[in-house]
C-alpha cells in the first residue's frame, strides 16, 4: 500500500519502505533540496517543514506518519513570486552567512509567528534551531522585521 | 607597467605581473557575429538581452566572496552594483607555458588563510578595468571621437557631449578590439562606489526560497549514493566483514572495501580503512550500512585517551622545547626578578562541525572526471582525483558550489578521495555521503594543546622576560614532506604578542604523537595561542596590581611595526592593535566598578594581517550561571570592500568563539571519539548567543580577510571578564561546568 499525502500543494505518494525519513523521500526522490540533511537526530533543525501547519524535524518523521497529511517545504512558502514575509525579512537583515540552515531557520520562523504573531526577544530564543555561522542576531532581527511586515499585510 | 602586448598575451602578462591571475584567456571571433554572449575577459560577460553578468571565483563557505569579489570587479567596470548578475565560476585548468605546464583559468579559488580579499584585491579590480577599458575603446569607435573624451557611469559609456551608450550596445564591438598596450588604471580609492558600500549576499533570494544549490543537493542522472562504515580507531582496520545482510536490503547495488591510511604514512587520501555501501538512495544506503557485520582491528592506539595525552602534553612543558625564538635570555631574567607568575592553559581538540556534512559527487569516465563537492580547495581536490586516477587535470572539471560551511575542513580532500574509490567500483556517477557521526569522528581535529606560560617583572612591575612553552600534535605528523622546522606551524607563534616588546623571551615547542589527524580551524594560530597570552597578560597584571589594559599598552609599547614571519606578516603592527584596544575598552566602559558578580574583560590578538579586540561584560550568579551582559568587537581589516560582510563575519566569528569556548571539545578513549553528534558537541542555540557589537575601524592600510578575525580573542575576553566577575580563572577549555557551584 503506498502512502499518499501532499507536498506543497502536490499529490505525493510512495510504495516503498514506510520507515523512510521525510527528509530523505524529499531530497532523493521529490528532489526537493531546499531542506537540509545536519544531523538526523532532531537537533539541528536544517529539515524542518511543516506538517499540517506545523514545524517538525523531517529527519525524525517517518514517511507512515504524514500518510494523508499536508507537507510545506521552503520550497513551499513563497506564493509564486512573492515571497513570504519571513523570507523578505530575511533578505532584508542580510541574514544567511552559509545560509545551509536557513531554510529550517525560515520555517522555524514561520511557524513561531503563526503562533505568536508579537514575538518577545524570549519568544524567539525559544527557537532551537542551530546555526554554525552564528547568524543569530540577525535572526532575531528579521523575526521581528517580519512580524511587523505581516501585521501591514493583515487586513484590519 | 609599459610593455607592448601583443592581444593573445596582454591579460595573461598583466596576471602575471599582479601575482598569478589569469585575466583573459581569449575572445572567442565570431561568436559576436552570432549575437552570442560578449566576453570582456574571463571574469565579466554581457549577454545579448544587455544582462551583465560577473563571475564570482571563490569557494563560497559562508565567507561572502561570492558577493565581496564580484564586488571587485563590478567597481572598477562602472557599473552599479544593482545592474550585475553574479555567477558562480567552475574551477579550471588549462594549458599554459608555466613550469607545471598548467595553470587555474581564474587564478587562486581555494578559501583559506583569509586570503581572498588580499589575493584578488588588485586582480580582480584589474579585470573589472580591462573589461571597462574595452568598452570605452568600442564607444570611441562608434563615435569617431577619442577614448580619452569618454568617461563611464553606471553601466554606460559617455561622451563629455552628452552622448552615451549602455554598455550593452557596446559589448559585441568590444570584444572583438584589440587588447590595449598597457594595463588601463585603477580608480582612487575617494572615486570607489561599491567598495566600502554595503552589499548583501549576492545568492539571498535563492537561499531564502531553498534554490540555492549545496553540493549535498547536487545530482547527476543515474548517480547511485555510497555511506561508509569507517573503522573507528586510528591506524585501525578490517579484520573479518559479512556483507550478505547488507547486500540483501532493497535498494543496495554493492558493497565495496575502501583502503585506510598506513599507519605512519602520510594522511592524504582516505582517513580510515572502510567498506562502502552503494544504494540507490540515502535510506537505502544507511540501511545497508547498519546491516554490516564488521570486526574491526584496533592499531597502534587502542589504549590511547585523551586524559592520557594531556598527561603527556603536562610534562612536556616542564622541560625545554624546540626553539622557536629567543630574545635575550630568560633564565637570567628569572633569576633577577622581583616577580615569578606561571600558569598553564588546556586547549581541547575542535572538531569543524560543518552543518553540512561532507559529500562528494564524482563522474568518473575513462580520461575525464566531474567533481560537484563542497570544498575549499579545488586545486588539491583537482591534484588529488588525476593523482588517483591518472586522467590529466586539464580533463578534470571541478563544479563549485555553495558549502554548507568551511572553517577549514574543507581544505582537506580525504572524502573526494573516498569518492573516487568508490566510484571506481560503481561504475556511475556517484554520491559519497557523510551523515554527522561520520562528520564528527572522522575530522582533521583543531589540535589539543598545553600552554605554558611565564613571566618575570622587576621591581616597578616592568616585564622583564615572558616564556611561552607549547606541547601540542605537531603539523608535520602525518603531513607529507614535512620538514622539522615547521613542527610548530599553527600551534606555536614566536613572533606574536607580546614578542618585540619584552626584552628575554622565549617560544618553545614540543611536538606530541597521537592518533587523531589534525587539521586547520578557523584562525588555527590565533585561535590556539591567543586564549593563552590573552589569559595570561592579565594574570600576569593581577598579579603585579597593574590595569589589564594599561599592562598590554605598555607591553605593544610606541607605534611601530615588528617583524612577524608567520601567516599574516611579514609585518605586526603594534600601533594597530592598541588603537582596537583602546577602542573596544571605550566601549564596554572600561575602568567603570560594577556589582559583585559582574565584570569586564578585554582581549586583543593579530590575525592574518588584522586586529582584534573583544571587550565583554559580564555576570556570574551564585549558581554560577554565566550570562553576557554586553559583547563589543573591534577590528581594523584596512579597507573594507563589503561593510555589511565584514559585521557578519565578525559577529558571526564571535558566536563561533563563545560557542567553542563555553561547550565544545572532543576527547578520545580506548581510541576512539566519544562524541557522535550535536547532543554531545552542543553548538550554541540562539537564546544564550549575544547581540555583538561591532565596530570596524575605517583605516586605509591593504585589505585583510576578515573570515576569522573575530574568533581568537572571544574566548580570552570571555574568561577575563568571568575572573573580573568572580576571581575565578578558567585555565582550561571549554568552560564547561567549571562555573557551576552546588
Amino acid at each position: 500500500m503506498a502512502v499518499e499525502f501532499t507536498i506543497n500543494g502536490q499529490r505525493a505518494s510512495f510504495s516503498g519502505d514506510e520507515t523512510m525519513p521525510l527528509l530523505w523521500f524529499l531530497r532523493d526522490h521529490a528532489r526537493l533540496t531546499g531542506t537540509k540533511f545536519g544531523c538526523g537526530i532532531g537537533a539541528c533543525g536544517a529539515c524542518t517543514v511543516h506538517i499540517d501547519g506545523e514545524a517538525a524535524r523531517s529527519c525524525l518523521v517517518p514517511l507512515a506518519a504524514v500518510a494523508g497529511r499536508r507537507v510545506t517545504t521552503i520550497e513551499g512558502l513563497a506564493q509564486g513570486d512573492s515571497l513570504h514575509a519571513v523570507q523578505r525579512a530575511w533578505i532584508e537583515e542580510d541574514v544567511p552567512q552559509c545560509g545551509y540552515c536557513q531554510a529550517g531557520q525560515i520555517m522555524a520562523a514561520v511557524d513561531l509567528l503563526k503562533r505568536k504573531p508579537n514575538p518577545g526577544v524570549d519568544d524567539i530564543n525559544t527557537i532551537r534551531n542551530l546555526c554554525r555561522c552564528g547568524t543569530y542576531p540577525r535572526i532575531r532581527k528579521a523575526i521581528l522585521r517580519a512580524a511587523a511586515l505581516m501585521k501591514e499585510e493583515t487586513p484590519r | 607597467m609599459s610593455a607592448v602586448l601583443s592581444r593573445r598575451s596582454f591579460l595573461q602578462v598583466s596576471s602575471t605581473a599582479l601575482g598569478g591571475l589569469l585575466v583573459a584567456a581569449h575572445w572567442p571571433a565570431g561568436a559576436l557575429a552570432q549575437r552570442g554572449p560578449a566576453e570582456l575577459g574571463v571574469f565579466v560577460r554581457i549577454e545579448p538581452d544587455g544582462r551583465i553578468v560577473v563571475g564570482a571565483r571563490g569557494c563560497e563557505i559562508g565567507q561572502g566572496v561570492k558577493t565581496s569579489l564580484p564586488m571587485l570587479i563590478a567597481e572598477e567596470l562602472d557599473v552599479a552594483w544593482s545592474q550585475i548578475e553574479v555567477e558562480q565560476l567552475p574551477y579550471v585548468v588549462i594549458p599554459s607555458d608555466t613550469p607545471q605546464g598548467i595553470t587555474s583559468k581564474y587564478g587562486p579559488q581555494g578559501a583559506g588563510g583569509s586570503t581572498s580579499i588580499p589575493e584578488g584585491f588588485e586582480p580582480l579590480r584589474q579585470a573589472g578595468a580591462n573589461a571597462r577599458w574595452l568598452l570605452v575603446q568600442a564607444a570611441a569607435q562608434q563615435w569617431g571621437v577619442a577614448a580619452t573624451e569618454l568617461s563611464t557611469r553606471e553601466g554606460r559609456v559617455l561622451h563629455s557631449d552628452g552622448r552615451s551608450l549602455p554598455y550593452a550596445e557596446l559589448a559585441a564591438a568590444a570584444a572583438q578590439i584589440d587588447a590595449p598596450k598597457a594595463l588601463p588604471a585603477l580608480k582612487k580609492p575617494a572615486d570607489f562606489r561599491i567598495i566600502g558600500k554595503p552589499a548583501r549576499v549576492a545568492d539571498g533570494r535563492d537561499i531564502v526560497t531553498g534554490r540555492a544549490p549545496y553540493g549535498i543537493d547536487a545530482h547527476l542522472p543515474g548517480a547511485l549514493t555510497a555511506v561508509i562504515a569507517r573503522c573507528p580507531y586510528f591506524d585501525g582496520g578490517i579484520s573479518h566483514f559479512d556483507a550478505a545482510a547488507a547486500r540483501r536490503v532493497p535498494g543496495v547495488r554493492d558493497v565495496v572495501v575502501i583502503p585506510g591510511p598506513e599507519v605512519d604514512k602520510p594522511l592524504d587520501r582516505a582517513l580510515a580503512a572502510g567498506i562502502a555501501v552503494i544504494a540507490e538512495d540515502m535510506w537505502s544506503a544507511q540501511k545497508g550500512r547498519d546491516a554490516l557485520k564488521i570486526e574491526w582491528r584496533e592499531g597502534p592506539w587502542a589504549s590511547d585517551s585523551t586524559d592520557a595525552l594531556a598527561k603527556r602534553a603536562h610534562e612536556a612543558v616542564s622541560r625545554p622545547g624546540i626553539a622557536a625564538r629567543k630574545d635575550g635570555d630568560f633564565e637570567n631574567a628569572r633569576a633577577a626578578a622581583a616577580k615569578f607568575v606561571e600558569a598553564e592553559y588546556t586547549q581541547p581538540f575542535l572538531a569543524h562541525a560543518t552543518l553540512e556534512p561532507m559529500n562528494a559527487l564524482i563522474d568518473l569516465k575513462a580520461d575525464r572526471a566531474l567533481l560537484i563537492a563542497p570544498i575549499q580547495q579545488p586545486g588539491g581536490a583537482s591534484r588529488l582525483i588525476s593523482a588517483m586516477t591518472g586522467i590529466p587535470r586539464v580533463n578534470i572539471d571541478i563544479r563549485l558550489v555553495r558549502s554548507g560551511g568551511g572553517f577549514g575542513r574543507r581544505l582537506e580532500n580525504d572524502y573526494v578521495a573516498e569518492a573516487v574509490y568508490v566510484a571506481r567500483a560503481a561504475k556511475a556517477p556517484l554520491k559519497l555521503m557523510w551523515t554527522r557521526e561520520d562528520d564528527m569522528r572522522n575530522d582533521f581535529y583543531r589540535p589539543f594543546g598545553v600552554h605554558a606560560l611565564a613571566a618575570t617583572l622587576d621591581a616597578q612591575g616592568t616585564v622583564t622576560g615572558w616564556q611561552h612553552r607549547v606541547a601540542a600534535t605537531a603539523r608535520k605528523y602525518r603531513a607529507a614532506g614535512m620538514e622539522e622546522e615547521s613542527d610548530w606551524i599553527g600551534c606555536a607563534d614566536p613572533d606574536g604578542f607580546p614578542a618585540g616588546g619584552v626584552p628575554n623571551y622565549a617560544c618553545e615547542f614540543a611536538p606530541l604523537e597521537f592518533g587523531l589527524a589534525r587539521g586547520w580551524w578557523r584562525a588555527p594560530l590565533p585561535t590556539f595561542v591567543a586564549f593563552s597570552t590573552q589569559s595570561f597578560v592579565d594574570e600576569v597584571a593581577a598579579a603585579s596590581g597593574q590595569d589589564p589594559l594599561v599592562l598590554r599598552l605598555k607591553l605593544l609599547g610606541e607605534s611601530r611595526e615588528l617583524d612577524y614571519r608567520d601567516h599574516g606578516g611579514p609585518k605586526f603592527h603594534t600601533g594597530r592593535m592598541s588603537a582596537v584596544l583602546k577602542r573596544a575598552a571605550e566601549r564596554i566602559g572600561w575602568g567603570r566598578r560594577l556589582p559583585r558578580g559582574s565584570g569586564l574583560g578585554l582581549a586583543a590578538h593579530f590575525v592574518f594581517g588584522g586586529y582584534t579586540a573583544h571587550a565583554m561584560e559580564v555576570s556570574v550568579s551564585a549558581q554560577g550561571e554565566l550570562h553576557i551582559k554586553r559583547c563589543v568587537c573591534v577590528t581594523d581589516v584596512g579597507v573594507v570592500v563589503n561593510p555589511l560582510g565584514v559585521d557578519a563575519q565578525i559577529s558571526g566569528a564571535t558566536i563561533d568563539g563563545l560557542s567553542t569556548a563555553m561547550n565544545l571539545e572532543i576527547t578520545v578513549e580506548k581510541g576512539r571519539i566519544v562524541q557522535s553528534n550535536f547532543s554531545d558537541y552542543p553548538l550554541l542555540q540562539m537564546a544564550r548567543a549575544p547581540d555583538v557589537e561591532v565596530e570596524v575601524l575605517r583605516t586605509d592600510f591593504a585589505p585583510a580577510g576578515a573570515g576569522e578575525m573575530g574568533i581568537p580573542t572571544a574566548a580570552p575576553a570571555l574568561t577575563n571578564a568571568i575572573f573580573a566577575a568572580t576571581g575565578l580563572r578558567i585555565r582550561r577549555l571549554p568552560i564547561g561546568d567549571q562555573l557551576r557551584r552546588s
